[in-house]
């Protein structure tokens, strides 16, 4: 009798890249969920039209570069890359922002370069820097958070700030809706020379942090330890990240209480967690040996810090990130493990 | 040797080992025909001793080992040498190799046995691995390696540890446990002799901790045989906890080196299967023709534990045990991480079968297509010797052979963790295969290369040579000839030789002369007789 024959190993894999790629988009759930409580559902219009523009993009590319079209589609890394973009721009973007950046971030970002673990740049980190250097405007224009706003915004309203011109049904401009985020605020108050006392006291800061942003936090926070947990991201580069980070922020406080608003707020604001977690870990363009991926992080978290502190941005989780994709191979390459025997 | 150790990464696998480790051990039957390959082990194939035609009683030597690495091989069975040529063997080449092939007779009637040897403890090691040697036992965990050469430290080797290895740790395979349940005085008694010989100063037998009564009948053993000083370890089952650097590992926290053997760290493994097949050949003078395997899968009718002849085809192993199952896609020797598939079940039982696993297509579905890498670094946190596989398939796959060897290609054990947890379900270890292959084609080229080129450059410095040595001769010639020229000059003297030439001329002149007035003498005078 004859019989089918293949290599060994012979049981088959546990894992799959789609699987993968799921546990990040439940991981990613509460977060999103706060997010959309506390700056409207704006947030879940932008992940709506990312997710359309980011399949229609993957399809498309599939089809010119000649690949298989439904493999590819079903494992789910397009809506990985279209949820993090989405989940990083101003919640009342207007439509063809997000498009835009979506499409940045398939087309150039990912399939230029080969697709599917070939991109040496988190793909949605391409996206998003794209939008911020060209549309700097419209990527500032954040909402108040919701507590602070006199009039919840409703979906009608929504629904015209982002397909309608910015302007919503009842007159209220997205410029009026907007405030500067915590971040934003503390590096345009410093600038003007308040004591960081006094900016800490404004509205939009709540406990610990912003307001909202505290509890958003939190909730990709948790999210990420369940992907670490799952063994779906190595735990190096959270821990890298928000280890050089707290760790560069409890020493910049220490010499500069005046100027450097400490820890907590460094960790705890924009979307430290988001990228720690979601964005940083993204295995393909991140350092992929084990002491290397708490290099790496280290390095994101030192950018952030550096870009917070002196840069002209108000965050720099995206740039940390595309500066330290450059060095991942290096990185690699001078921290190979000590094999066996050796 | 009480504290253990971890390896690096390892699996947990599903066992699977209750489909065949729950019935005691049963002997095959005897073929009506046995294909002994020659080749079972790793080293020289022995040189055959019978032809076709020969009666051989079960027991008889066929092929004595060749060489220092090799093996003997005996008849499993009585009955006459049909005969001697290319089979096909499981090997994951499908490959045919040399076979001595016998019609058995059924009486398996025994051949003149070597004396039993119940006093091995005032024996001399040499004479212990000299029977082992003949008995051609060689590794039974499946690496099949000429145990004798396993038994010989060499002088002035110190054998600190040793260890019988009972892991066991590939799923689905139960023989090494029924054999530790149902044979423990006859694995602690090889032990004995092995240590005898080797002279190790500790011995520890490393059992995982799934298998609580092979533990329990070991200890029972070794203390009726009143051996209080080996010790039986309960390592955590962790796959490949079995392998032997990993096992050394955990018993020793020691590593074995790059490309070195255990006795470099004054270690030696043996496999508690060995260690019965010592006993029998030293105490009993029983050679190795039989081994217990186990028969599993869902692709079987009736899994079980054999103790088979070898040269017995899986066929009829499959047949014994029941037959196929609707559901068989795959046969498969060894386990479902390192074992290979055999495309056809008619090869024979060879003295590496640990396991036939005829797999369903549930157990063992067909590769799914793999996606591209996405870094992930799953295999390298499950790669059990710390290798980065993820940069090693993208090296291999770029053809990159170099940066492969950098990243320490070689120390790939092929254990198959790797692609066990690759969520793009990429076949890694064939990647990793194809590299080692290469490289070696590669290595082979080059010396072929490197021979070339020996022997251009030496033809050219040959012709050169040749070239310079006629130089020289004509050189030489010329300035001998220069110098018997020169030499006669002055052997004349001086201005001699122009003197010389006008004399001649002058004396040649005078003899023209002469001449010519001689003939006008002789005119005139014919004129004047005329004129007479």
């Amino acid at each position: 009798m004859r019989f089918f024959s293949v290599s060994s190993p012979h049981l088959p894999p546990i894992n799959s890249v789609p699987l993968m790629m799921r546990r990040v988009l439940y991981a990613l759930l509460p977060g999103t969920a706060l997010m959309a409580l506390f700056f409207g559902y704006g947030v879940l219009l932008n992940l709506l039209l990312a997710i359309i523009a980011a399949v229609a993009g993957e399809a498309l590319m599939l089809v010119l570069r000649r690949r298989p079209v439904g493999l590819f589609l079903g494992d789910y890394s397009a809506l990985v890359t279209a949820a993090l973009l989405a989940l990083a721009l101003p919640p009342l973007a207007p439509w063809w922002l997000t498009v835009l950046g979506t499409l940045f971030a398939i087309v150039l970002g990912k399939h230029l370069y080969g697709g599917l673990g070939y991109n040496p740049f988190n793909p949605a980190m391409v996206g998003y820097v794209i939008l911020l250097i060209s549309f700097p405007r419209e990527m500032t224009l954040w909402p108040a958070p919701a507590p602070l706003l006199a009039e919840p915004l409703g979906l009608a309203e929504i629904w015209r700030g982002v397909f309608g011109g910015g302007i919503t049904a009842t007159g209220r401009s997205l410029d009026a809706l907007s405030m500067a985020t915590p971040l934003d605020h503390v590096g345009i108050e410093l600038g003007l020379e308040r004591p960081l006392g006094a900016i800490k006291q404004d509205a939009v800061f709540g406990v610990l942090g912003g307001v909202g942003w505290l509890w958003i936090n939190l909730a990709f926070l948790a999210g990420g330890l369940w992907l670490v947990y799952k063994k779906v991201i190595a735990w190096q580069i959270p821990t890298g990240m928000l280890g050089s980070l707290g760790a560069l922020a409890a020493l910049g406080w220490a010499l500069a209480p005046d100027t450097q608003p400490g820890v907590l707020f460094h960790v705890l604001s924009g979307g430290i967690m988001l990228g720690a977690f979601f964005i940083a870990t993204d295995p393909v363009s991140a350092a992929t040996t084990p002491r290397g991926r708490l290099i790496y992080g280290a390095g994101i978290g030192a950018l952030i810090f550096i870009i917070r502190s002196w840069g002209g941005y108000p965050d720099g989780i995206a740039f940390g990130v595309l500066l330290m994709n450059m060095a991942a191979p290096l990185i690699d390459y001078y921290n190979k493990p000590r094999v066996y025997g050796h | 040797m009480n504290k253990l150790f971890r390896f690096p990464g390892g699996l947990r696998l599903a066992g699977r080992k209750k489909l065949s480790n729950t019935t005691t051990i049963r002997p095959a039957p005897v073929p009506a025909e046995l294909t002994v390959p020659l080749g079972q082990h790793i080293g020289a194939v022995p040189e055959v001793l019978v032809k076709v035609g020969d009666t051989v009683g079960k027991g008889q030597m066929l092929a004595r080992p060749d060489g220092y690495v090799s093996a003997a091989v005996h008849a499993p069975s009585s009955g006459t040498v049909t005969a001697i040529e290319s089979r096909p063997v499981p090997h994951p080449s499908g490959l045919s190799a040399p076979c001595v092939v016998i019609r058995t007779d059924g009486e398996d009637r025994w051949a003149e046995l070597p004396a039993p040897i119940s006093d091995w403890e005032q024996r001399d090691p040499a004479e212990l691995r000299q029977r082992v040697r003949e008995a051609g036992i060689v590794g039974l965990g499946g690496a099949a390696f000429p145990s004798s050469v396993k038994l010989n430290p060499g002088p002035g080797a110190v054998v600190e540890d040793l260890i019988l290895n009972g892991a066991e740790c590939e799923p689905y395979i139960s023989c090494d446990d029924r054999l530790m349940r149902e044979r423990a005085e006859q694995i602690v008694g090889g032990l004995r002799i092995i240590r005898h010989a080797l002279q190790a100063r500790r011995c520890t037998i490393g059992v995982e901790d799934n298998k609580p009564e092979a533990i329990a009948a070991l200890r029972e053993a070794l203390s009726a045989a009143g051996e209080r000083d080996v010790a039986v370890a309960a390592v955590p089952t962790r796959y490949p906890a079995g392998g032997e650097k990993q096992l050394i590992q955990v018993l020793t926290g020691r590593e074995v080196p790059s490309g070195g053997l255990p006795l470099q760290i004054g270690v030696v493994c043996h496999n508690v299967g060995t260690a019965a097949a010592v006993y029998q050949a030293v105490v009993e003078g029983r050679p190795l023709i039989s081994r217990v395997l186990t028969v599993t899968g869902a692709g079987v009718a009736a899994p079980a534990n054999l103790e088979v002849r070898i040269g017995t085809p899986f066929s009829a192993l499959i047949e014994y045990c029941g037959g196929y199952t609707p559901e068989v896609d795959r046969l498969l020797m060894g386990g479902p991480m390192m074992g290979f598939a055999v495309q056809d079940d008619l090869v024979p039982v060879i003295k590496a079968t640990n396991c036939v696993l005829a797999g369903s297509g549930a157990e063992f579905p067909r590769p799914a297509e793999a996606l591209p890498c996405i870094r992930c670094g799953a295999c390298a946190d499950a790669c059990p010797v710390s290798l980065l596989p993820q940069q090693l398939y993208w090296h291999a796959r770029a053809g990159d052979f170099d940066k492969t060897q950098e990243h320490e290609l070689f120390d790939c054990i092929e254990c198959g963790a790797c692609a066990y947890v690759c969520p793009s379900q990429i076949p890694l270890v064939q990647y990793f295969r194809y590299a080692k292959s290469e490289i070696a084609e590669q290595e082979r080229e080059r010396k072929k290369a490197d021979l070339a080129r020996d022997r251009y450059e030496f033809r050219l410095e040959r012709l050169e040579r040749e070239k310079q040595e006629q130089a020289e001769k004509r050189r030489k010639k010329k300035e001998a000839l220069r110098r018997a020229q020169e030499a006669k000059a002055e052997g004349a003297g001086g201005e001699k030789p122009a003197v010389d030439k006008q004399a001649a001329i002058q004396a040649a002149l005078k003899r023209a002369e002469e001449k010519k007035a001689a003939k006008a003498r002789a005119s005139a005078e014919a004129s004047n007789e005329e004129s007479d």
